[in-house]
């Protein structure tokens, strides 16, 4: 067990350095930055000095070097384009984007496991199958479009809800929430659905299928044979069964929420994260958009890690398994 | 030799049609009209040269005196030559859309090939050799399956997009989108593959064929791989549409095809800025058309998931 | 530092952010498509960024509702010799902290524009020294005649020394230091009408009213919030939905909508900003054409053979829902030294083109592709997409190559050599004056000089060059004008530019606010009105 988790936490490492080449190093050559940063009167010696300044005549090795040295206390550098530290500017953003991915998160759980629990069992019903139905639409409307229909339903003809941003927030402590006033709450409520309706598509077909798998074990034929009630088979037995796998999906979906809401977050404007990396995208804020690059990659590598020590810890024989191929 | 392929690709043919999928698919009413629909959203797009009434690739045709029209149908400005009305530059929206879908189609279809030739190639090695072999590329898979796929899709783009000169770009676009989003999808097949295999491997037919010295292969190509065909298939299917959808995004983003030579994606994202302004069919027309593309193929693909898993008959 | 302690800090800062947003009775919530890239008064030289700024911050002069230079924190200034200009300055200024502003403020500002980080330094290199007389009082001396230098300064906003002094923001924004220059960047002190209450780059900005300003102005605003908002279809929807009471820009095909919408409108005119295409004629073969061993360009007959393809009136109508004024200057009506009898556009003529272009030796026309923004101008990828539509009809086939203005300015600009055959590009002077038109746009292109610097083509005829000069010193205003029309009339003549048009200002305002919109496109709060 202890060689296997040294072995997954090595290749975590060597896979974030290998991201952070990529971040670092292909970004540098997206775009000239130095035009990002002054006017269009700047003169051309002013430029270059900007650019020496910066370090960005120096060579790759020692840009990348600098690079890693200060990504591990954190230190991302300057964003070139608001001139304050990268890691400030995250801090900033990220309550919203967790704010959003945990809400969002939350929904597609709570609403997409009963409706999969649901349609395994009443398989042939006209309500599952409806929800079939529904959640295939959902999976084919690109998020983007979710969004600017639900904008131009919600916002502009019925002016029920806001169209963008978070509304008013409190800060408690460092974090930020909009779950404390009424606009903050309405500003949640377009952009969590436009997350997490196809998330939610995918845990219930995941759920239904798992349950459905389930259902036709030979477990499960021996406990009706035993004449134990529906009710209890299904929620005592198969439902039991299928969560092992799902709750580890849902862990590695936590992470896609958090890619999603980069697309959902440019629809919305909404200021979190995602929205922070596409604008340094188009505004070639290399700092930014290595730091968020790195960021992602420690969320979803650490999400990776736990996933594999769960199912070490469930599953016994992939730790041998594991340890003796690798070790 | 061609002889007795031949023949055993007839039997299998015949094969199918006796089989239960055959009898599933002309017995099921979602499947039938699911698959004609995306049959015939091929087929409008492969022949939009022939059937569309206007080359929207070809400047000298398009005439901005054209521009913003509604369909004739739905407003008195309308131009009969245009039944669904024209766009900013003066463009047939119906042209667009089969111009567009045609992209669009044509970009799904080579990523999902080309993903599923990576990804069943890696897959077979894998599961077949196992070992060092394996566990490197599974270890690869684990790490890009961490990683969503319209992620990789737009790194990649973005950085294909900085390392090629840009006037090259728009020629290049398709290819980058492309290679960006089968690269990011070989995964699923890789691992479905692998899955399959190690079951197979143990199977009696295979352990004859070592026996026997049969090259591995041979074995892995010739009597695993077809085996193990079937969720190969299911996965395509549903890869599919979310290639096309994965293009439309990136598109929508503006990291994708260019005005000039729009895919369905583009062609949304320049009727978004009109949605306010009344001219709702230069979006609504476009986005349609993709939700119908992408959900025939999604309705088609999911009735075959569920027909071709023995165990939910 | 660490990352934790990196949030803790933000964290207080974010709290007494919050902590200060009360909503009190007259509030303005307004949007443009980006934010202001930094606070520092000169780390920045862009129209929006000065903008933004001129509400916090003001200069010896100032610019009124109608762009027209007036007494701002100088009450009045005498040229007292072709190189001198004494100002008399305003008594009884105080800064949003308390300091009173005074001539050490004006001499720390102007060396501030001097200092590394400084992108004024253009303006700031009009004056050679500045001498204290007394308190209010200041020579300014120059190396040659600066009668431009009055307006021009009017961009120049003035610190308080001892604030930046405290803050170590003595010199202007630096980004390569860490946190020692940093503070001018997210804070500002000003002698303005309004004061910023608290930021957050790229989501908030507040600002209140600052209690005791010396000038009386219209507005009973008391608080602002601002919010950038890059979608536009996101803009017009939130102002519909009455979610933000001013935003800008709109697009020009909302204007329909929003017409139609109770209590809110669109407000519009025309900006001063020319939007023209630019040629390659200095190269002797193009880098961007299938024409090779020569360049096209160079001959008159082809760039009149363009000019005549161009259907100006067809842009204004189809592409700028008739919101574009076509021009054939160079210069906008509200630049001083424009005469409308040089403004009527080249004729639309394509019969006209094929021939000019047949006898040029290209019957079958040729191909090019033109650079293109698409996030600068409006609707700028579309105007290229008309563009290219239209020359295709006399036989050119243009391919349009639209970018991100970041990636379009590192492509065509002079630090990347002019990498460009043709392009399409908008121009505001800064100064309100032709010079500066003429100087960066129209001379040809001087490395010492920097005359020329955004002369892309590198159009050049000598003797526009000295009438260029002649300009810059004139004061003449008669003589002056004379220059400036054969100058205008040469570059007309030699189809050294393709002027389009000047595009439309485009504002969304709720009905319950009366705002001014000024040609340069600067919100300026002090004519913000609640009714």
């Amino acid at each position: 067990m202890f060689s296997f988790l040294i072995n997954r936490l090595l290749q975590s490492i060597v896979v974030l350095i290998a991201v952070a080449l990529i971040a670092f190093s292909l970004f540098k050559f997206v775009g000239d930055p130095i035009n990002n940063m002054v006017g269009q009167d700047t003169t051309l010696q002013e430029r270059e000095e900007l650019r020496e300044r910066l370090g960005l005549n120096d060579p790759f090795h020692l840009q990348f070097y600098h690079f890693i040295k200060n990504a591990v206390v954190g230190d991302f550098g300057i964003s070139y384009r608001h001139k304050v530290p990268v890691s400030d500017l995250i801090a900033e953003r990220a309550p919203a984007t967790l704010e959003l991915s945990i809400i969002s998160a939350l929904l597609s759980v709570f609403i997409g496991i009963p409706m999969g629990v649901y349609t395994a069992i009443h398989r042939r019903g006209f309500i599952s199958r409806s929800f079939m139905s529904l959640s295939l639409v959902g999976i084919s409307l690109p998020t983007f479009l979710i969004g600017i229909l639900f904008i131009f339903l919600f916002g502009v003809i019925l002016r029920w809800l806001p169209t963008f941003g978070r509304g008013e927030v409190v800060s408690i402590g460092w974090w930020t929430t909009g779950l404390l006033t009424w606009s903050g709450i309405k500003s949640l409520i377009l952009p969590s659905i436009t997350l997490a309706l196809f998330q939610m598509t995918l845990i219930m077909r995941l759920v239904r299928t798992e349950m459905l798998e389930v259902l036709c074990t030979d477990y499960i034929k021996f406990a009706r044979a035993r004449g134990l009630s529906e009710q209890a088979i299904n929620f005592g037995h198969a439902l039991k069964n299928t969560l092992i796998p799902v709750i580890t999906i849902i862990g590695l979906q936590l992470g896609l929420v958090m890619a999603f809401a980069i697309i959902t977050e440019t629809v919305f404007q909404w200021p979190g994260m995602g929205m922070l990396f596409i604008q340094s995208i188009e505004e070639v804020d290399v700092p930014v958009m290595a730091a968020y690059l790195m960021m992602i990659s420690v969320i979803f590598v650490s999400i990776n890690l736990l996933v594999d020590i769960l199912y070490a810890y469930i599953d016994p024989r992939l730790t041998i398994d594991g340890g003796s191929k690798h070790g | 030799m061609a002889d007795s392929y031949s023949k055993k690709s007839n039997s299998k043919l015949k094969q199918f049609f006796a089989g239960d999928l055959w009898y599933d698919f002309h017995h099921s009413p979602v499947a039938l009209l699911s698959f004609s629909i995306s049959v015939l959203c091929l087929l409008l797009a492969l022949t939009a040269q022939l059937i569309a009434p206007f080359d929207i690739f070809d400047l000298a045709a398009i005439d901005l005196m054209d521009a913003d029209l509604p369909p004739p149908w739905a407003g008195e400005e309308g131009d009969s030559r245009f039944f669904l009305g024209t766009d900013d530059q003066g463009r047939d929206i119906w042209s667009g859309i089969l111009y567009g879908a045609q992209i669009s189609i044509f970009v799904g279809f080579t990523s999902v090939i080309i993903s599923a030739i990576i990804g069943i190639a890696l897959g077979l090695l894998a599961g077949y050799k196992g070992g060092r072999i394996d566990s490197f590329i599974m270890r690869v898979a684990d790490i890009q399956l961490s990683f969503p796929a319209i992620l990789i899709a737009l790194l990649i783009d973005g950085v294909m997009r900085g390392l090629l000169p840009r006037e090259m770009h728009d020629e290049l676009a398709v290819y980058v989108l492309i290679f960006a989003i089968s690269i990011s999808g070989w995964v699923q097949y890789a691992r479905t593959i692998r899955g399959s295999v190690m079951v197979e491997k143990n199977k009696e037919y295979v352990q004859a064929g070592q026996v026997i010295g049969l090259p591995s292969h041979i074995i892995a190509l010739r009597h695993i791989l077809p085996n193990v065909l079937n969720p190969i298939f299911v996965i395509g299917t549903i890869h599919l549409a979310s290639a096309i959808i994965t293009e439309a995004t990136l598109s929508y983003l503006g990291v994708g095809m260019s005005p000039t030579t729009p895919s369905l994606g583009t062609l949304i994202r320049i009727g978004n800025e009109y949605l306010l302004s009344g001219e709702w069919w230069i979006t609504l027309f476009p986005g349609a058309a993709l939700v119908i593309l992408v959900l025939s193929v999604n309705i088609f693909g999911d009735w075959l998931r569920d027909a071709l898993n023995p165990k939910l008959r | 530092m660490s990352m934790i302690k990196k949030i803790l800090t933000t964290s207080v800062m974010t709290g007494m952010i919050l902590g200060a947003g009360a909503v009190s009775a007259n509030t303005l919530k307004f949007a443009f498509q980006g934010d202001a890239q930094s606070f520092d008064p000169h780390g920045l030289n862009e129209t929006f960024t000065l903008g933004f700024l001129s509400n916090v911050y003001e200069g010896l002069t100032m610019l009124d509702k109608d762009i027209k230079v007036v007494p701002g924190l100088a009450t009045s200034w005498e040229v007292t010799s072709p190189t001198t200009i004494v100002f008399k300055l305003r008594p009884g200024v105080k800064f949003h902290n308390g300091n009173s502003f005074n001539a050490d403020d004006v001499i720390f500002s102007w060396q501030r524009t001097l200092s590394e980080g400084s992108d004024q330094k253009v303006r700031g290199m009009m004056v050679k020294e500045i001498k204290k007389i007394d308190d209010l009082t200041i020579e300014v001396h120059t190396d040659g005649p600066q009668p431009l230098m009055p307006s021009e300064w009017a961009w120049i906003f003035m610190m308080d020394k001892e604030w930046a002094e405290e803050h170590g923001a003595v010199n202007a924004a630096n980004v390569k230091e860490k946190n020692a220059n940093g503070y001018s960047l997210n804070h500002a002190n000003g002698t303005g009408p309004f004061e910023v209450v608290s930021r957050q780059p790229d989501v908030k900005t507040v600002f209140k009213r600052s209690a005791n300003h010396w000038n009386k102005i219209n507005t009973n605003i008391t608080d602002i919030i601002f919010t950038p908002v890059k979608q536009a279809a996101t803009r017009t929807a939130a102002l519909i939905s009455g979610e933000l009471d001013m935003v800008y820009p709109i697009p020009v095909q909302d204007w329909k909508r929003l017409d139609s919408e109770e209590g809110v409108s669109a407000i519009r005119g025309p900006e001063a900003r020319t939007i023209f295409l630019g040629m390659d004629q200095s190269r002797d073969e193009l880098l961007y054409s299938n024409i090779k061993g020569k360049n096209p360009l160079k001959d008159i007959r082809v760039r009149k053979a363009m000019a005549h393809a161009l259907h100006l009136e067809l842009i204004k109508k189809k592409i700028m829902r008739g919101a574009s004024t076509p021009t054939g200057l160079m210069i906008a009506p509200q630049v001083n030294g424009f005469n409308s009898e040089y403004n009527t556009p080249y004729k639309y003529d394509p019969a006209m083109s094929k021939k000019l272009l047949a006898e040029a030796g290209y019957p079958d026309g040729f191909e090019i592709t033109i650079d293109c923004p698409n996030n600068r101008y409006v609707n700028d990828e579309k105007i290229c997409q008309a563009v290219a539509s239209m020359m295709a009809k006399v036989g050119i086939k243009m391919k349009v190559l639209a970018q991100p203005k970041s990636k379009y300015f590192g492509k065509i600009l002079a630090q990347n050599n002019y990498d460009t055959s043709m392009y399409l590009l908008g121009w505001t002077p800064g100064s309100m004056d032709v010079h500066n038109v003429l100087l960066g746009l129209i001379s040809c292109q001087n490395k010492e000089t920097k005359a020329g610097l955004f002369n892309l083509g590198n159009y050049c005829n000598k003797r526009v060059d000295e009438l260029q000069k002649l300009v810059g010193v004139e004061t003449d205003p008669v003589k002056r004008q004379a220059y400036i029309d054969e100058a205008m009339k040469i570059v007309k003549d030699e189809v050294g530019y393709l002027p389009l048009h000047q595009q439309p200002l485009s504002w969304g305002v709720n009905d319950k606010f009366q705002i001014n919109q000024r040609a340069d496109n600067v919100f300026d709060f002090r004519y913000v009105v609640k009714k």
